[in-house]
């Protein structure tokens, strides 16, 4: 049996099917289809949890994804640790395991629950009030200790073994809510033949059907009915049914993120089975069928475990075949609650009494339940709940006053009306609208295509509701493109009414008590909370609501902002509209950072790009280092090398050898057309009209104001076709700089750029021995110096396939730059390698290749750059051309402060120490002894060990650094202050005679 | 996410493809190596930085790449119209213009 | 060094070794393979040279957005008003038909530049939307259309070449990542 309060004959679940499951360790038996709620109070378990700030026993409010007071922890596994999952909505599968949060050492016995007692010093506005001082003590001892006392849940430790799925869809009509209003709605725009889509939060579609015993449509019972129509709409082509989502956000243009619930209620999800799916999508029209919500009554000790909403009771009943107690009691202000009692009444469970605050209501399920014998009092109100881990009596009292009757019961079933489920419509940016008559917000102006139907649109009654809906669907289907529906509207056969219920504090929980009658359940926010809040100056629902935090819990508020707002516009005198709705945001329920996440982690976290001679640095060791997303061999340690032995050695090989090294994440733009030459005019400093063919250049790119923006060397192909490298991380910038300027500047010059850093595989050839290297493997280019000098390029063939044969330099040495297909890139690098070993090459990375370029001076952008520095502050004046009439950046470079004297300028550093190395990004100052803070003249922006010069060496920007060569200058660290000299950039081989030797 | 219509591509496409670009109508002097310290300024650094209607530039980035205007308004953040680069200021926009 | 002579003895060619050749996952309707190398240019021309290069490439160059055209194994890609992809999957060079061709254009190789990868199958579209932002229904993205977008958080070139069948291009260095987002797509698209 799944339990003693299960009843056989009510429910729809399938009793033959039993899910074995445990709660705070204890087994219990529920059945497949329940959720853990219904299977916890059909095992007579209440008592779920501890409230937030008082620890009181809290137990199942709700039957939905309202749900403020049953948060749980689902546990799978060690690492499957879900806090805060609400009971209501877990569906049950054999063997789910769950505990109780909040309380210690145990569920009935929790220490916390002294904050009861105490809880005049809990008041609102208490943290802001108690913990300000000192300032220090919030972050090391207040915020910690709160958060530890104040727990909702356990957070896993460990990585999320699971996976979230994402999909971008596309509908004419997405549908959010399938209740009556949403089916109806999906049922009129599938007909059309439109792309449709429907979305609900329960596993179940039907919403109120789910509960309403009375409603019948096309001759069915309601939630048979819904049943029915949903496997229709699930069966046609352009529709998808999606049961378990929620649409947590409403944005801009009829974007709407919806969060599937994939496999959280299987025993065992498949392993290619997302957690969850998270879908974005598209629609060109939005039928907002959202619901809406039951309202507690407030009154004194409302929250004691098994004190719920009527409507809630009257699901697990229905649908669970769930009795929430044997000898209920009634407390309610509109007609729903009567429904309840009748229905549980009729299934065998004692109704001890309806307490109606209303004084002389009428109508047929008032009629109804006087038929059935149930006790009735108008005009009265339950001032209390007696109990403590479990409701044991109410206690009535006429409302204006008098003898107070207590009667006994397990249970009280509470209804103050229904609340417009408006938040995905705010979302929206649409302007709620409060109806007086109906004393409710219901949606008013609206900003998007969108459409609120049913109860969500404060449209009362089944057929009222089912109308509209249908009318909504087939508009919005007509509206985005679609021809006139085919099918027949749902026919109400009966159905049942609504009524509008109350707001605000019910008698017995009035300004001059001090009970505690919970507005808001989850931040254990009281009547007298708000009302303090109002007399403690707060005027704008906004500051109510972060005074006492009322609506600030992980629910958001769906039971008690309309609560708290009423209790505050009548503290205040003034009417509901103008205290005004705090605003609705989303989500509308907590998301999983898995899902919003979704795909993007792993490998999937940021793209990992490897160049194509990748393998085989890997295959010989090499270290990496990222650079932007690229991995860049950083050194190749041998025999047990550390990064500096390895650096020295890659260095002194290339200048006494020769070595290889990956260049391929250089990026490269081909510039093709036959104003080529005046567009490179245009974007680089220096001259390019006289540039022969076959011949490079060192480019320099500014921005407009005249500050380095990039650089690279540049080769003229053709007259009509430049080679142009940039740095490897300014690639797609730099791309995006020169497509500006052509498509929006320059559009009148004939030239197109295309992105070829990833055709070529880039293998730069270094030190003295290149040539050699290089020479027995290349067909039709003549090698020798007087045919192919310094800075030059010629297309020709390496191994057999196409190159474009740089003779450039980044080392100071004979070099080479062997551009080759991407695909071939491996291969020639092998073959080179190969022929690099007669000769006693060495292969360098990224570090080598730093320390090599330092010793000659040769800066790099972004490093011995910073977004301020000009070619003259560089030492680079002599690429800016002179004659030039227009380029990029000339007027920027004639700017006051760019011609000022004393601009920091790149000069090169020497420690007087020539063992120490100094740190990049040090300061620099001229006197050591001078007072804190000290004058700072400029910072070291390179600094390496040069195993070749047998010292340390370093680049540094110094105001003005030029007039200072040879000058004294100091570092102070924080152990020490180290002396430098001012010197020249280049640091080896001056005279620059090693490029031909 | 919104959508922004590309004049180019002539259909609305999702933002992820799209990248800002700055505001629009600021041209680059023919003679910019000849232009008063006042006018670099206005043309390099002031932006108007309305609230409201605004002209800037966006490029299709991951799409046909074409950088083009759009007029939108930075309070609702929608885009009130897209054209071509190049195209002049629209003197009158559709709809209610503010 | 003495003067090096250039020399005309051909050396062997190198092999080439293209990125993730042969990778291929399958999940329930779909089918992710990595493709073939192929010819592929970059061409970019102003409007009145486009009847001379589509005489040349002996295909008709698309002007309308988002079109592509194929003939003899050779599809060209509309990717901007004045920019096409060239896919040969026949082994022709369009370098060397456009190479005769003085009208206006611009003729960038970048066969090695791309990666095409084919997703095949019922649930090649919701593999291609877990990452893909764009409507790719048959009305909005019919067989032949073509468009430069995104895929999760890097640019691919998407063309439909089937009512089930699409073919991914993207840089070199991305395709691992691409392929490995296709797949992780397809093993939910039959979600």
């Amino acid at each position: 049996m799944s339990g003693a309060f299960r009843i056989p004959a009510a429910g729809r679940l399938k009793q033959a099917k039993t899910a074995r499951f445990s709660f705070d360790g204890q087994s219990y038996a529920g059945i497949e289809g329940d959720t853990l709620a219904s299977a916890l109070l059909a095992n007579g378990v209440h008592l779920v949890g501890r409230s937030f700030k008082y620890h009181r026993p809290r137990g199942i409010l709700s039957a939905g994804a309202e749900e403020p007071n049953a948060l749980v922890q689902i546990v799978r596994d060690e690492a499957r640790k879900t806090p805060n999952v609400r009971a209501t909505v877990q569906e049950l599968y054999d063997g789910l395991s769950a505990n109780s949060q909040n309380r210690w050492p145990s569920l009935a016995f929790d220490v916390g629950a002294v904050n009861d007692l105490a809880s005049p010093m809990f008041s609102a506005g208490f943290y802001y009030k108690t913990f300000m001082w000192p300032k220090a003590a919030w972050k090391s001892l207040y915020e910690p200790k709160i958060r530890e006392a104040a727990g909702l849940g356990v957070s896993p430790d460990r990585p999320d073994p699971d996976h979230y799925s994402s999909r971008y869809a596309h509908c004419d009509v997405l549908v959010l809510g399938g209740g009556a209003a949403g089916i109806a709605a999906a049922l009129a725009a599938a007909e059309t033949g439109v792309r449709v889509i429907l979305a609900d939060e329960q596993a179940a579609f039907g919403g109120s059907l789910r509960f309403e015993s009375g409603a019948r449509i096309d001759g069915q019972d309601g939630f048979a009915w819904a049943q029915a129509a949903v496997a229709k709409l699930a069966a046609m082509d352009n529709v998808r049914v999606l049961p378990r989502t929620t649409a947590f956000g409403y944005y801009a243009q009829n974007f709407v993120g919806l969060v599937e619930r994939v496999s959280d209620h299987l025993k065992t999800p498949g392993h290619d089975l997302p957690r969850e799916r998270l879908w974005q999508v598209r629609a060109k029209r939005v039928v907002l069928a959202s619901g809406a919500i039951e309202r507690h009554m407030v009154f004194a000790n409302n929250d004691r475990p098994g004190v719920m909403l009527a409507g809630a009771a009257r699901t697990f009943l229905n649908h669970y075949g769930v009795a929430v107690g044997r000898n209920v009691g009634v407390y309610t202000a509109n007609d729903s609650a009567y429904a309840a009692a009748i229905d549980l009444k009729k299934a065998g469970v004692n109704v001890a009494a309806i307490v109606d605050l209303r004084d002389n209501p009428t109508g047929p399920v008032i009629d109804e339940a006087r038929a059935l014998g149930i006790e009735i009092n108008f005009g009265r109100a339950v001032i209390r709940a007696g109990g403590k881990l479990r409701v044991s009596s109410m206690t009535v009292q006429p409302k204006n006053g008098g003898g107070e009757r207590t009667i006994p019961v397990d249970a009280i079933l509470m209804s103050a009306g229904w609340t417009p489920s408006v938040h995905l419509f705010s979302q929206s940016r649409g302007k709620v609208a409060f109806n007086d008559e109906t004393r409710r917000f219901v949606p008013g102006t609206y900003a998007q295509d969108c459409v609120s139907v049913g109860a969500c649109n404060g449209t009362d009654g089944l057929s009222a509701t089912v109308d509209e809906a249908y009318a909504a669907g087939a508009k919005a289907a007509k509206d985005s493109g679609a021809k006139a529906a085919k099918g027949a509207k749902p026919k109400v056969d009966a159905s049942e009414s609504w009524s509008r219920g109350m707001l605000g504090a019910a008698p017995g929980a009035g300004p001059d008590t001090t009970v505690k009658a919970f507005v808001d359940f989850q931040n254990d926010v009281t009547a007298k909370d708000i009302r303090q809040a109002v007399h403690e100056g707060m005027r704008s629902i906004e500051h109510v609501k972060r005074f006492t935090t009322n609506g600030m819990a992980t629910d958001q508020g769906k039971t008690s902002n309309m609560h708290g707002l009423a209790i505050a516009a009548e503290t205040l005198g003034k009417p509901i509209p103008e205290v005004g709705l705090t605003t609705f945001r989303a989500p509308y329920t907590p998301v999983t950072f898995g899902s919003i996440v979704s795909h993007a982690r792993g490998p999937l976290f940021d793209p990992t790009r490897r160049t194509a001679i990748h393998p085989w640095a890997e295959a010989q060791g090499a270290v990496f280092e990222d650079v932007g997303q690229w991995k860049r061999a950083w050194y190749f340690p041998k025999g047990g090398e550390d990064m500096h032995a390895a650096v020295d050695r890659e260095c002194v090989d290339v200048r006494t050898k020769a070595g290889l090294f990956d260049a391929s994440t250089l990026g490269k733009i081909e510039v093709v057309g036959p104003d080529a030459a005046k567009f490179m005019e245009l974007l680089y400093t220096n001259p390019w009209e006289k540039l022969e063919p076959g011949r490079c250049r060192y480019g320099i790119m500014l921005r407009e104001d005249g500050f380095i923006y990039d650089d690279g060397v540049v080769g003229r192909l053709a007259p009509d076709r430049f080679h142009v490298t940039t740095t490897t991380g300014g690639a797609p910038r730099v791309m995006n700089h020169m497509e500006d300027y052509l498509q929006t500047e320059f559009p009148h010059l004939n030239v197109w750029l295309t992105s070829i850093t990833e055709q070529w595989a880039v293998i730069a050839v270094q030190g003295p021995k290149s040539r050699d290297i290089i020479a027995p493997l290349v067909d039709g280019i003549d090698m020798s110096d007087e045919a192919l000098p310094h800075m030059s390029v010629r297309e020709g063939k390496i191994c057999g396939v196409p190159t474009r044969l740089f003779r450039m330099s980044f080392t100071g040495e004979r070099g080479f730059e062997v551009n080759v297909p991407a695909d071939y890139g491996q291969a020639v690098w092998e073959a080179l390698w190969a022929e690099g070993q007669k000769h006693g090459a060495t292969a360098y990375g990224t570090e080598a290749m730093h320390v090599l370029r330092a010793e000659k001076g040769y800066i790099i952008v972004g490093q011995d750059t910073d977004g301020t520095v000009t070619p003259d502050d560089a030492g680079l004046d002599w690429a800016v051309g002179k004659k030039k009439t227009d380029f990029v950046g000339i007027r920027g470079l004639k700017r006051p402060d760019l011609v000022a004297k004393g601009r920091k300028q790149l000069v090169g550093l020497k420690t007087k120490d020539p063992k120490v190395v100094l740190e990049e990004g040090a300061q620099i100052v001229e006197d050591p002894k001078q007072a804190i803070p000290m004058k700072m003249i400029g910072h070291v922006t390179s600094s390496y060990w040069s195993q070749n010069c047998g010292r340390s060496i370093a680049l540094a920007l110094i105001a003005g650094g030029r007039d200072r060569m040879g000058d004294t200058l100091y570092v102070p660290m924080p152990d020490g202050v180290i002396e430098v000299e001012v010197t020249g950039m280049v640091f080896f081989d001056e005279t620059g005679g090693r490029l031909n030797g | 996410m919104l959508l922004i219509r590309c004049p180019y591509c002539e259909e609305e496409r999702p933002e992820l493809e799209f990248r800002n670009a700055g505001e629009a109508h600021i041209a680059r002097s023919a003679n910019i190596a000849g232009e008063s310290d006042d006018d670099f300024e206005k043309f390099f650094f002031i932006r108007s930085n309305p609230k409201g209607i605004i002209y800037e530039r966006w490029r299709h980035i991951h799409g046909c790449a074409r950088f083009f205007n759009a007029v939108r308004d930075t309070v609702t953040d929608k885009f009130v119209m897209t054209y071509k680069a190049g195209e002049p200021k629209p003197s009158k926009l559709p709809g209610a213009a503010k | 060094m003495a003067k090096a002579a250039a020399k005309t003895t051909a050396s062997p060619s190198a092999e080439r070794r293209p990125a993730l050749a042969g990778r291929s996952t399958s999940a329930t309707g779909v089918k992710v393979d990595v493709l073939a190398p192929a010819e592929r240019m970059s061409l970019r021309a102003p409007e009145a040279s486009l009847a001379a290069l589509s005489k040349a490439l002996g295909v008709t160059l698309p002007k309308q957005p988002k079109t592509s055209a194929t003939k003899g194994g050779r599809t060209v890609l509309w990717l901007g008003p004045d920019e096409w992809l060239v896919i040969d999957e026949a082994g022709n060079d369009p370098l060397a038909d456009c190479a005769k061709v003085t009208a206006l254009h611009s003729a960038v190789g970048i066969s090695h530049r791309n990666i095409g990868i084919s997703v095949a199958g019922p649930a090649a579209e919701a593999t291609i939307n877990s990452g893909c932002p764009q409507d790719l229904s048959l009305d909005a993205f019919p067989v032949g259309a073509a468009s430069r977008t995104i895929l999760g958080k890097v640019e691919i070139v998407l063309l439909r070449t089937g009512e089930e069948a699409f073919r991914v291009e993207c840089w070199r260095s991305f395709s691992d990542y691409v392929f490995t987002f296709l797949s992780e797509g397809a093993r939910d698209a039959a979600g």
